[in-house]
């Protein structure tokens, strides 16, 4: 009892860190990226290429004034970013890094992600409709609808995956497609799959749902710049400000680390059980596709400009729901046929 | 038992502790100057004139609210059955078709309805 | 166009939100009130005057040459076609022949300032669809333009060049070398911004058959420019009203009738081209000479009268009515300035459109805030 409660203790610890450490560098790694891909160096000034930057940017933050303007819901107005940052932070227990490295096996992983998911779109409602700001407002009901319509492909799309791999806990979907590149279930013709072509249209349709569910460009128009200045977060500085901003990078991690579980294996190793080789299968794997995915999504994020929210809510309702639905119906049909 | 105590956990130290601490630093850290043009809500350097951001706002989104609503609860239904759809059988799978296939009856009929019509 | 019987009005639920003029959206001090029903815009009011700072009366008392310095502070983005104006003008009141040589490099900075200012819109007009990373490349290739330019102005941005009857400066052989690697450079980024921008889906989705102003509206604002052409409105006032050497340079006026967003999008990329072809040439046939005339009044002081010049900046049709009792100063100096009249479209164009369909129009209008506020 003391040692599984001490236990339980050091996994969130080491959860919590992790997520803090992640969101804080991803920021560093999003701006050297941006710089990449703009002809320019990026941060440079803060120790060797800009790394002290975040923990200094997070300083800068810790010490400006938190304005409360006046008119606001005092209370929900600073409940709002905790309840930003908290959902990523619950849901980093579920995610299995490795065979052994995951801070508490739940059968029913997929399900708190998704639960808690949907609190982190929650706080942006609260964070706009506390505001009492005309811009937070507008965004907020935007953010939300669009958060709202594109939860629901990227469930079906899930409730895919646990389909083929016949369970709901991460870690055993990740250790269904061991053995080698391609047992993964981002490509066609997989057995377990029933020899479904289309698992790689899953896996467009979870990607870009997970962009769309993150707000991060082409679909950030919770925080339109140009239109809304600075969306839900306009009326919030300080921590309050920075506590969305890293809870917005903690979902990307988490959008990032359930795309490589349920489409790119997880831990596995691309070259299938090499047996000598010390690293097969192992947490490195993991990290190298989580970190590439977001670089997609950074990539993404400074390639193109951003869409409207007829066009957003168009693409969820007309053609990721029923594409995921027949792909689901489809699957289960293969899998009757096949398996 | 552990499960819970995890989670609960995860509630007390991140929820109860550590976030609102963070949230206190900066309001001991941070300087606290007030006055009445700071704490002016924020609309282009104008005093909010007509309307205020709390009345009553015609939202256009309110039937893809509902819609969501029902998509969701019903996708629910679907992860139990996705989990044992080995074990059910070919009436699993058949009355789990017909169900799919309401809902997509269903939404064919909302988008043919116009709800997705922004002009 | 008009989808305001489209939309449910209901009068009791629209609120104003003030766009501007503190938001990144205008691009300046520009403030829009628009009455917006959700978000849909029901109405829109466009509110000037928070940069006014009397360009117009300060003409009146100042001498001629001590009123240059102002061209520049007009158009901050075009401002040698500004000059060229101004300059066209006074030469007119004052019969002040121009050399051959100045002539052509008037033409030749005045091009390469308009593709400068292109390129900033385009960066710009982007950056309003959230696209951040073309306005980095913009401003990149910019810097080129502006570099050679310093050379021979000693400034960057709010040019003071031209002379009543000449310039104040010669170019050299760095410059022409200069010019000649950046046309070469230039060609190649325009076929990556053709690649990166104009094909790419989002970007088409939302300009295409979004903030559509007919040929009609256009004449009852007095659009100019590439917001005309955009609309079919084949009118350049270098070919239609000649002035300079441009009748002896060989260059198109892109026209496209598609009458929204993406058509001025389009003009004005291809208008980057034919600068870059209107350089190509003056750089093939610079003529040798002076680039100052040998006789010129010591003080400009126009023979009462009223005069008028036209230039075709980057933003359309810049005239300048200069009324002179024959003293020193001006006696009244009207400046028609071409985002004034182009800004107006927005009020009627944009009611019921989304709010973010609006601010991609306003974008593709191309507004610069000093110069219609002035």
């Amino acid at each position: 009892m003391e040692l599984s409660l001490l236990n339980a203790f050091i996994a969130v610890f080491i959860a919590i860190a992790f997520v803090g450490a992640n969101a804080a560098y991803l920021v560093w790694w999003e701006r050297k990226g941006a710089g990449f891909f703009q002809r320019r160096p990026g941060p440079t000034e803060n120790g060797p290429w800009g790394l002290l930057q975040p923990p200094l940017d997070g300083i800068k933050l810790m010490t400006k004034q938190l304005l409360i303007p006046g008119g606001v819901d005092k209370a929900i107005f600073m409940v709002a970013p905790v309840l930003a940052m908290f959902p990523a932070l619950v849901s980093f227990v579920t995610i299995p890094f490795s065979s052994s490295i995951q801070a508490h096996t739940i059968e029913v992983g997929v399900l708190l992600i998704f639960a808690f998911a949907a609190l982190g779109s929650m706080s942006l409602l609260v964070a706009g409709w506390s505001s009492r700001n005309k811009y937070a407002m507008i965004s907020s009901i935007r953010a939300v609808s669009q958060t709202v319509a594109y939860e629901i492909p990227l469930l079906i799309t899930t409730i895919t995956v646990v389909l083929i791999a016949g369970s709901l806990e991460l870690s055993e979907i990740a250790a269904a497609q061991m053995g080698g590149i391609w047992n993964w279930y981002i490509w066609p013709f997989q057995k377990s799959a029933g020899f479904n072509i289309f698992m790689p249209i899953s896996f467009m349709i979870m990607f870009i749902c997970s962009v769309a569910e993150t707000n991060r460009a082409p679909f950030d128009l919770g925080e339109a710049e140009s239109e809304l200045v600075a969306g839900f977060h306009t009326e919030y500085s300080s921590m309050g400000f920075g506590l969305f901003f890293m809870g917005e990078y903690a979902n990307i991690v988490i959008g990032a680390c359930l795309i490589t579980i349920l489409f790119l294996g997880g831990w596995a190793c691309p070259f299938g059980d090499l047996g000598f080789f010390p690293f097969t299968h192992h947490v490195g794997w993991f990290l190298l596709k989580l970190y590439l995915i977001i670089f997609v999504f950074v990539w993404i994020r400074w390639t193109f400009p951003r869409t409207t929210i007829y066009g957003l809510l168009n693409l969820s309702w007309q053609y990721m729901i029923p594409l995921s639905l027949f792909n689901l119906l489809l699957t289960a049909a293969l899998i009757k046929v096949f398996a | 038992m552990s499960a819970e105590l995890v989670l609960s956990g995860v509630l007390f130290f991140g929820l109860v502790v550590l976030l609102p601490l963070i949230m206190l630093a900066t309001a001991f850290l941070g300087p606290r100057a007030q006055s009445a043009a700071k704490n002016e809500p924020y609309e282009s350097g104008i005093k909010p004139m007509v309307g205020r951001a709390d009345q009553k706002f015609s939202v256009k989104f309110y039937l893809l609210a509902i819609l969501f609503l029902i998509f969701d609860i019903e996708t629910v239904f679907m992860l139990p059955w996705a989990v044992s759809l080995r074990e059910l059988g070919l009436s699993g799978f058949i009355e789990m078709s017909v169900f799919i296939l309401l809902l997509f009856t269903g939404l064919i009929y909302v988008l043919s309805k116009g709800v997705l019509n922004w002009r | 166009m008009n989808q305001m019987d489209l939309i449910e009005l209901q009068p009791d639920e629209t609120f104003v939100l003030n766009v501007g003029p503190q938001h990144p959206a205008t691009h300046g001090v520009l403030r829009v009130k628009m009455t917006m029903d959700g978000e849909y815009i029901y109405d829109a009011e466009t509110v000037l005057g928070y940069i006014h700072r009397m360009h117009e009366k300060m003409a009146e008392n100042r001498t001629y040459a001590q009123y240059m310095p102002n061209m520049g502070r007009l158009d901050y983005l075009s401002a040698m076609a500004f000059n060229h104006g101004y300059a066209l003008v006074v030469e007119r009141a004052c019969g002040i022949e121009v050399p051959e040589r100045a002539e052509y490099i008037r033409v030749l900075t005045v091009e390469l300032n308009r593709i400068s200012s292109h390129l900033v819109w385009l960066g710009a007009f982007v950056l309003d669809l959230g696209g951040f990373t073309p306005l980095m490349y913009c401003f990149d290739d910019r810097e080129y333009i502006l570099d050679l330019l310093e050379s021979i102005t000693g400034s960057r941005l709010t040019y003071c060049y031209f002379r009543f009857g000449g310039l104040y400066n010669d170019i050299d052989e760095p410059f022409i070398e200069g010019t000649r690697r950046f046309v070469k450079r230039m060609y190649k980024e325009l076929k990556m911004y053709a690649k990166l921008v104009t094909g790419n889906i989002i970007l088409m989705k939302r300009l295409r058959g979004h903030g559509i102003i007919d040929q009609n509206m256009c004449q009852r604002y007095g659009a100019t420019g590439p917001v005309a052409r955009g609309s079919g409105i084949n009118y350049d006032v270098r070919r239609n009203e000649p002035y300079s050497v441009y009748p002896e340079l060989d260059f198109d006026i892109p026209v496209d009738d598609g009458c929204d967003s993406y058509a001025r999008y389009l003009v004005r990329m291809e208008e980057m081209v034919q600068s870059l072809r209107i350089i190509e040439q003056i750089l093939a046939k610079l003529p040798e000479g002076p680039i100052n005339p040998a006789k010129k009044p010591k003080i400009i002081k126009p023979p009462p009268g009223d005069y008028y010049a036209a230039v075709e900046t980057a933003r359309g049709n810049f005239g300048i009515r200069l009324v002179s009792d024959g003293g020193k100063n001006a006696y009244r100096l009207k400046l028609r300035s071409p985002t004034y009249s182009n800004m107006h479209l927005f009020d009627e164009a944009c009611r019921g459109m989304l709010i973010a369909d609006a601010l991609a129009f306003m974008g593709s209008l191309d507004l610069v805030i000093p110069e219609m506020d002035r």
